[in-house]
């Protein structure tokens, strides 16, 4: 299965969490996907974690796009928890924006498949998140098979 | 284009034109169209027949003269230069204070103040995850606060410009703080940046605090107030720069920025408000790219369209009205993550387009902007380019210096006309609160910066370590990011809650209905409200969630 084969296709959330408004790379990033053949959900800024969980649980994504551009990426462990907690571990998450060196070990760490910096390039977002989206897919459609049995 | 009612006479000149094009067509090769960012086509060279000074008094003038094209004073900077306004703002308040002591003690007569990106959100400290706090401002929800964080700051002698949105709430906390010091209001002179709502329902989401309409309401009535009674304070700053951070180009920013002033003014006047005495306070801010020349024209080209309007439309006859004030920040946007000690090179350059531009005030981004809050040492470096460039580089030496380059001046003209019809496809949409309501702004900011985005990747707009000299820096370790000291931190919303217990309730309760009756009725003002609230103890997010009540909470509208 690749990303353009997937029925229905990829569904991508973009979003930003915390106080951070900055949201021109997000609503870029939101174009791309979807001239790449995604559904993206795409919200405003200033989410909540239970907000973004419950979007996400309520329009079943595959991946979870976070920006960051004023420091707030810290919360983006705690969405990875919440996450888990509600049942929807198979999500891929990403998360762009700028992301200080220092405090990429502790987003990688806590699961985020990527950080896209500045510079990024189209392709290679789509082609991650496309990849990502699968591989969501395919845990996903596992877990219900094994509840179903 | 450039009129060429009077072409002046100058011999030989066609033949001579002539055979430069033929050479410069001969050694070019496959000529490439240039474009600058507001997607004006770039001549490689020009001439008197592009611009010849014609109408010199009419289109350009004296500095300190109408249509004020070279500058809103006489003597411009060689006379006074800039206002060195760095903005700061990070931790609590005393972590704010011992940063803006430093600044005095070196000698700045002006500071700004950021807050917390709570606080921008119309929350108080107590309601959000304590490790968003105070990373990109100072977190102040009260006077007592506000106190705290201008100890020893000779509030009546410095200009302060807070950015501060509806319903203002700074600037209420600071004349509380006034009121308690016997500082009287009269002698309180500085800015409420930040108070152009239009331009945060376009380009960042600040209508989260307030509906449109509420908004519109708050910021006529803090007008009303603060003209009243805090003569010296600028109650309204015009924002072009969340927009054309937003990715709005330079012509574009322009347009939108002088129709939300025709807007707020329109506003004021409906309100029976005298148009010069609103008018002589209005003042500008701006974002500086790195495009320098369309930086220079989008300025000179500014100034003039709106000293016509603000005398023609608007009627305004002091020439203080007319005087297009303008603070401007270099552009992070611009700014780097990859090798970011180029960015040093950028906002010099940045830098020198604002000043050449005659700017009246100026920000200047540290290297590290684009990364994180910058620390002492970068915001040093930051300052210091504005000494090289007014002090080593001689750039105050002469008024308007790139007046009357064929260039700048065709550029500039160009550049006006574009603007000006912009200006008149929003008034034909009803005004910038109608076009923004609809979203015409949004979708046009959105499509600038995607079909910007696209030059970038493309390779046609080069981006120095980003898209062309790219080195390999997967080593490099930045330093650790500058956080608040999360105990500290801890402290401060302790205290904060303990706070809110041990003030008097029932003065607390007695503002807020106060605030809540003003709110409903249009006879009283809000703002006058919202001060003695400030005054009585009452918090930020407490006088924001009442007016969001009361007058209608801002709902997104997203066009992607």
């Amino acid at each position: 299965m690749t990303a353009s084969t997937l029925s229905p296709p990829a569904r991508i959330l973009v979003t930003k969490i915390g106080l951070d408004a900055h949201d021109r790379g997000s609503r870029i990033v939101a174009a791309y996907l979807r001239d790449a053949g995604m559904e993206v959900i795409y919200t405003p800024p200033w989410q909540s974690v239970p907000g973004v969980v419950k979007l996400a649980m309520e329009e079943d994504v595959d991946v979870i796009g976070v920006s960051s551009l004023a420091t707030d990426h810290l919360i983006v462990p705690k969405l990875m928890d919440a996450l888990r907690q509600a049942g929807l571990g198979h999500i891929g998450l990403v998360v762009g924006g700028i992301i200080p060196e220092d405090e990429r070990p502790a987003l990688i760490q806590a699961g985020v498949s990527a950080i896209f910096g500045p510079g990024a390039a189209r392709d290679d977002i789509i082609a991650h998140v496309g990849a990502l989206a699968v591989k969501a897919r395919e845990r996903r459609n596992a877990e219900f098979t094994e509840i179903a049995q | 284009m450039t009129q060429e009612a009077i072409q002046l006479s100058l011999p030989g000149f066609e033949q001579a034109h002539g055979r430069w094009r033929v050479e410069y067509g001969q050694q070019i090769g496959t000529e490439r169209i240039i474009k600058n960012r507001s997607r004006i086509e770039i001549k490689p060279l020009y001439t008197p027949r592009d611009w010849n000074g014609d109408a010199f008094l009419e289109n350009l003038g004296f500095p300190g003269q109408y249509p004020y094209t070279r500058g809103i004073y006489p003597t411009m900077h060689r006379g006074r230069t800039w206002t060195q306004r760095q903005l700061i703002g990070l931790g609590t308040p005393e972590d704010y204070n011992k940063r803006v002591r430093i600044i005095l003690d070196a000698g700045a007569t002006a500071i700004s103040l950021l807050p917390c990106n709570s606080g921008f959100r119309g929350v108080d400290c107590d309601e959000v995850d304590p490790v968003l706090l105070g990373t990109c401002g100072t977190v102040i929800n009260t006077t007592d606060h506000m106190d705290r964080a201008l100890d020893g700051v000779p509030l009546g002698r410095i200009s302060t410009a807070m950015n501060d949105p509806s319903p203002f709430t700074l600037l209420a906390f600071t004349l509380g703080v006034a009121k308690k010091r016997g500082i009287p209001w009269t002698s309180i002179s500085g800015t409420s940046n930040q108070s152009d709502y239009l331009s945060h329902f376009i380009a960042n989401h600040m209508f989260y605090r307030l509906s449109l309409p509420g908004s519109r309401r708050v910021l006529l009535d803090h007008i009303e107030f603060c003209r009243k009674h805090v003569p010296n304070w600028n109650p309204v700053s015009v924002v072009g720069q969340h927009m054309q951070q937003a990715g709005a180009t330079p012509v574009e920013t322009m347009a939108f920025t002088i129709s939300t002033a025709l807007q707020y003014a329109q506003d004021c006047i409906e309100r029976g408000m005298d148009i010069d005495f609103v008018l002589r306070r209005f003042t500008f801010f701006f974002d500086i790219s790195i495009s320098f020349f369309e930086e220079v024209a989008k300025f000179r080209a500014g100034r003039r369209i709106w000293a016509r309007l603000a005398r023609e439309r608007l009627g305004a006859k002091d020439p203080g009205s007319w005087r297009f004030k303008f603070h401007g920040q270099t552009s992070g946007v611009d700014l780097t993550e990859q090798q970011s000690l180029n960015n040093i090179a950028r906002v010099a350059v940045q830098a020198m387009a604002g000043i050449m531009s005659g700017l009246q005030s100026l920000h200047t981004d540290a290297y590290d902007e684009a990364i994180t809050t910058p620390t002492e040492e970068t915001a040093r470096i930051a300052v210091a380019t504005q000494n090289i460039l007014r002090e080593e580089a001689h750039l105050c030496d002469v008024i308007d210096p790139l007046g009357g380059s064929y260039y700048v001046e065709t550029l500039t003209d160009q550049m006006e006309q574009e603007m000006v019809a912009l200006i008149g496809k929003i008034d034909e949409a009803g005004g910038m609160y109608k076009a923004a309501e609809a979203g015409t702004i949004q979708s046009m900011i959105g499509e600038s910066a995607l079909a910007f985005q696209e030059r970038v990747e493309a390779g046609d707009e080069k981006v120095i370590g980003v898209n062309s000299y790219q080195i390999d820096e997967t080593d490099r370790r930045g330093r650790p990011t500058e956080r608040p000291d999360p105990e500290r931190m801890k402290e401060h919303v302790a205290r904060f809650k303990a706070y809110k217990a041990v003030r008097s309730q029932t003065d607390v309760r007695h503002a807020l209905d106060a605030l809540a009756r003003a709110a409903n009725s249009p006879r009283e003002n809000v703002y006058e409200r919202i001060v003695e609230a400030a005054g009585a103890g009452v918090t930020h997010g407490e006088i924001v969630s009442l007016l969001r009540k009361e007058l209608g909470f801002g709902h997104p509208l997203v066009v992607v």
